[in-house]
């Protein structure tokens, strides 16, 4: 990521996205359950510093833009045993998130 | 829980907690005066500030608006301080119910609920409420029907969030006094409903 560069958001509410489906050590807080899976955009929350830098004693600017995903929960467990309409929200930063 | 008098060693963690504290107080970042008041303060933060959250949005429909829209600012104009929160709000309905966890660690909205519950650190909750929350909210004792949408809210990053409850029928003409009273810690993390009793 460029210094200085002003972070735009890429997705708006309604996007449909797809988590990065990769494993790079240190202090990620995609969970592991939800790479490579999709959902839709709930909301932008905002954006904040990033967490994988902050974990290395960096600034973690320029801040990441932060959204939260909303997934069917029979898509994120194949065997998912409640309501087909349940739903699970994860907080997802941009740079975790594609096109699908 | 030890027995008292009994001698315990100190765990690992307990002994990087002295070491650190004792380090901070030496070096003059913090005082013990200071670390104790603080102490004091979170102790003294308990879910009766989120239950009043709740009952005012229960009564004044503008002001629950203003809280799904941006909780902070909302919780802010009750005179609530809340350094730090990027607090959202979820709205409980006839056919949505909302429950919040963190897979990850165990953020929680401290500000308003005071300090977390063990279970909801426990490594069963935190791996089961994703994967299977119907199971899991009926081993709290809620059973909820087919028809209503379960949402799960896994709190992985900045925000912090904490569940609206759903007004009870029979509340009718409540003082927000009397209101606040049934809106316990479990009802606003969402493995409870609020009970007449």
């Amino acid at each position: 990521m460029s210094s200085g560069s002003v972070p735009e958001f890429r997705f708006k509410a309604g996007d449909r996205v797809k988590v990065r489906k990769a494993y790079p050590l240190g202090h990620i807080r995609t969970p592991y359950y939800i790479r490579g899976l999709s959902g839709t955009i709930e909301r932008l929350c905002g954006e904040f510093p990033n967490p994988e830098e902050l974990a290395q004693m960096r600034d973690g600017l320029p801040p990441v833009p932060l959204y939260r995903v909303r997934f069917l929960q029979k898509d994120v467990w194949p065997d998912y045993r409640g309501a087909p309409q349940d739903t699970l929200d994860v907080e997802i930063f941009q740079h975790w998130l594609d096109t699908p | 829980m030890s027995e008292p008098g009994k001698y315990q060693p100190y765990s690992y963690f307990q002994l990087m907690e002295i070491s650190l504290r004792e380090l901070l107080v030496e070096k003059g970042v913090l005082t013990e005066e200071s670390i104790r008041a603080e102490v004091q303060a979170m102790r003294g933060r308990t879910p009766e500030r989120g239950a009043g959250v709740v009952a005012r949005a229960w009564v004044d429909a503008e002001f629950k608006k203003r809280l799904l829209e941006n909780a902070t600012r909302a919780c802010e104009s009750l005179g609530l301080e809340l350094p730090g929160l990027k607090l959202v709000v979820v709205e409980n309905t006839a056919e949505v119910h909302n429950v919040i966890v963190c897979t990850l660690c165990s953020c929680y909205p401290r500000m308003l609920l005071g300090i977390p519950p063990d279970w909801y650190k426990s490594r069963n909750y935190r791996s089961r409420m994703v994967r299977e929350p119907r199971t899991v909210l009926s081993e709290f004792g809620l059973e909820l029907a087919e028809k209503i949408l379960v949402r799960v809210h896994d709190s992985t990053a900045d925000m912090r969030y904490l569940v609206l409850p759903k007004r009870p029928a029979g509340t009718e003409g409540w003082s927000e006094e009397k209101l606040a009273s049934i809106v316990t810690r479990d009802c606003m993390i969402g493995v409870a409903v609020p009970l007449l009793h």
